[in-house]
């Protein structure tokens, strides 16, 4: 019997996904935000299993919801999930399928794979946060972390959320877009420029390199949300 | 009623830090006031209806209550899919608060109404879908459903009956046919005045509801079961035929007839004018509801 204990390690989220996907199947799409998940759950995120319910722990949310092999690897070696359970993955009685479903999976902020809904999602997570004037005990405030992909991009509904985070000041909002380059018609002159217009902090990092996502993801504290584009090649993986 | 659920929303802000509006330009002057003195609890997002739905999303997942509002068509059908997974699919609520239900942007156009509202947001499970029929309704309905997590469509209509009833799951009977009597006669919301006066000279029990969703299938079935006869006529505001389903349902352990009014389905009616002309024009005034309902009734 395996425990979350001995599947702890950046290390072993290899085994984690082959779990589900068997030891030759590595998606693109789930390996493309393994760097990124890791440095967020491992540096960035104030939220652990006991904290998964708690009103002000930092969120994540997963909004492309594709591909969430790598989710499932980071929350079980965080201990949010049995790794037994990654085995008996898309089974009609699993928690787990090919798109996340948070009523069925503990510290899974939201139920998505339909592409658009994240953004504004974590804007009103941001915006209810702020509301409430929810802080922690040391008198930092929770943030929300939105997870995207260069090709969900294209779905109308996240410039709606960009433009209005953008304006109402949400910089306790973290988007961090994955850009593997795979949007059809591409976004000339870069993703990040979509946000800079509309008032976002922006930085650019290698999507694999932990030490610049880590100083990527200091936040914000300058009334603007924050944009942390990530480019990643498919297929490359380092650390 | 739209003065009514602002007003009684902005009670709501006072008393409750829960209570939070959003909005997508569309009535945000009946706001300004509250949004100065609750900041960050009434968010005008632009005209941005996708975000408005799901920002309410995101809001109620930190525990607030949103009440989410504009025209019927922005609300429901343009983020249909938003309310689909923003709300029903993440398993948290909100109230959604639309004006110009069915025709009453009569002037406006085709583009500004929605009588298929209901029916589309009755494709999707656990929703609480009210259309009162007085502006003390209104009031009645929010004060029941603030204090919640369900998700629910109130429905505000340009047209008001001359007495409020009261807001609850059960059918209320307003008027009660003989033993003989030839069935019953179902009025949603703003179509009751008009019911009362077009089957005013017919033995039939007249019920009424302001709730629609949950629809009170065992009420029907009982004032059927004391009428003369099983035969209903469903009288409502919004899509020919939007509760047939439910009132199938609720006789389906007994032979019945049941006819539905409301805004047919077969065609796009291209005219502006008022309200009243468009009610005449679906056979929803009272001439065309008694017409029908003689034939109905065989009388």
């Amino acid at each position: 019997m395996t425990t979350a204990a001995t599947f702890s390690r950046y290390a072993d989220l290899p085994a984690l996904i082959g779990l589900m996907e068997g030891d030759e199947k590595h998606t693109g799409a789930a390996a493309s935000t393994l760097d990124v998940l890791w440095v967020l759950y491992d540096h960035v995120l104030d939220v652990t299993p006991a904290t998964a319910e708690a009103p002000d722990r930092d969120r994540f949310l997963l909004s492309k919801g594709h591909g969430p092999a790598a989710y499932y690897a980071v929350l079980a070696a965080k201990g949010f999930l049995d790794v037994p359970t990654l085995r008996r993955w898309t089974t009609f009685d699993s928690p787990l399928g090919h798109h996340p479903d948070r009523v069925l999976v503990p510290g899974v902020e939201i139920g998505s794979g339909s592409l658009g809904h994240g953004m504004a999602l974590g804007l009103g997570s941001a915006l209810g946060l702020r509301a409430q004037r929810i802080r922690r005990p040391d008198g930092t405030e929770p943030r929300v972390v939105v997870l995207i992909g260069d090709g969900e991009l294209d779905e109308g509904a996240n410039h709606e959320a960009i433009a209005a985070a953008g304006r109402l000041g949400a910089d306790n909002l973290t988007v961090v877009a994955i850009d593997n380059g795979s949007a059809t018609h591409g976004w000339p002159g870069g993703i990040g420029r979509r946000f800079e217009v509309e008032g976002w902090q922006t930085r650019e990092v290698d999507g694999r390199d932990h030490d610049a996502l880590r100083a990527a993801f200091t936040p914000s504290r300058t009334g603007r949300p924050l944009v942390v584009v990530a480019r990643v090649r498919n297929g490359s993986r380092g650390a | 009623m739209r003065e009514t659920f602002a007003a009684t929303v902005d009670r709501a802000l006072d008393r409750d830090p829960r209570t939070v509006v959003v909005l997508a330009d569309i009535s945000a002057g009946l706001f300004r006031r509250s949004a100065l003195e609750h900041p960050g609890r009434v968010i005008n997002l632009g005209i941005r209806e996708q975000a408005m739905i799901d920002v309410a999303g995101g809001l109620a997942l930190t525990g607030m209550r949103p009440v989410v509002h504009s025209y019927a068509p922005f609300l429901v059908e343009r983020p249909f899919e938003q309310i689909k997974i923003g709300l029903g699919h993440q398993d948290v609520g909100a109230i959604l608060v639309s004006i110009g239900g069915s025709y009453d942007a009569s002037e406006e156009g085709r583009t500004h109404q929605a009588p298929e509202d209901v029916a589309v947001l009755d494709t999707l499970p656990g929703w609480t879908v009210r259309v009162p029929g007085h502006p003390d309704e209104v009031r009645d309905a929010l004060e029941q459903d603030l204090p919640g997590d369900h998700r629910v469509y109130l429905r505000l209509s340009g047209t008001a009956n001359r007495a409020a009833l009261p807001v609850g799951p059960r059918l209320h009977v307003v008027r009660t046919g003989s033993p003989r009597s030839a069935g019953v006669v179902l009025a949603v919301g703003p179509m009751l005045d008009r019911v009362l006066e077009a089957t005013a000279d017919l033995d039939v029990t007249v019920a009424y509801t302001s709730t629609v969703r949950p629809f009170d299938r065992a009420g029907l079935a009982a004032l059927t079961a004391a009428a003369g006869n099983a035969d209903v006529l469903a009288v409502e505001p919004y899509l020919r035929g939007t509760s047939a389903h439910e009132v199938s349902e609720a006789l389906v352990d007994r032979r019945h007839r049941q006819l539905s009014l409301g805004v047919p389905r077969d065609a796009e009616l291209r005219a502006y004018g008022t309200p009243a002309e468009h009610a005449r024009a679906h056979g929803l005034d009272t001439e065309g509801i008694a017409k029908a309902a003689r034939d109905f009734f065989l009388v």
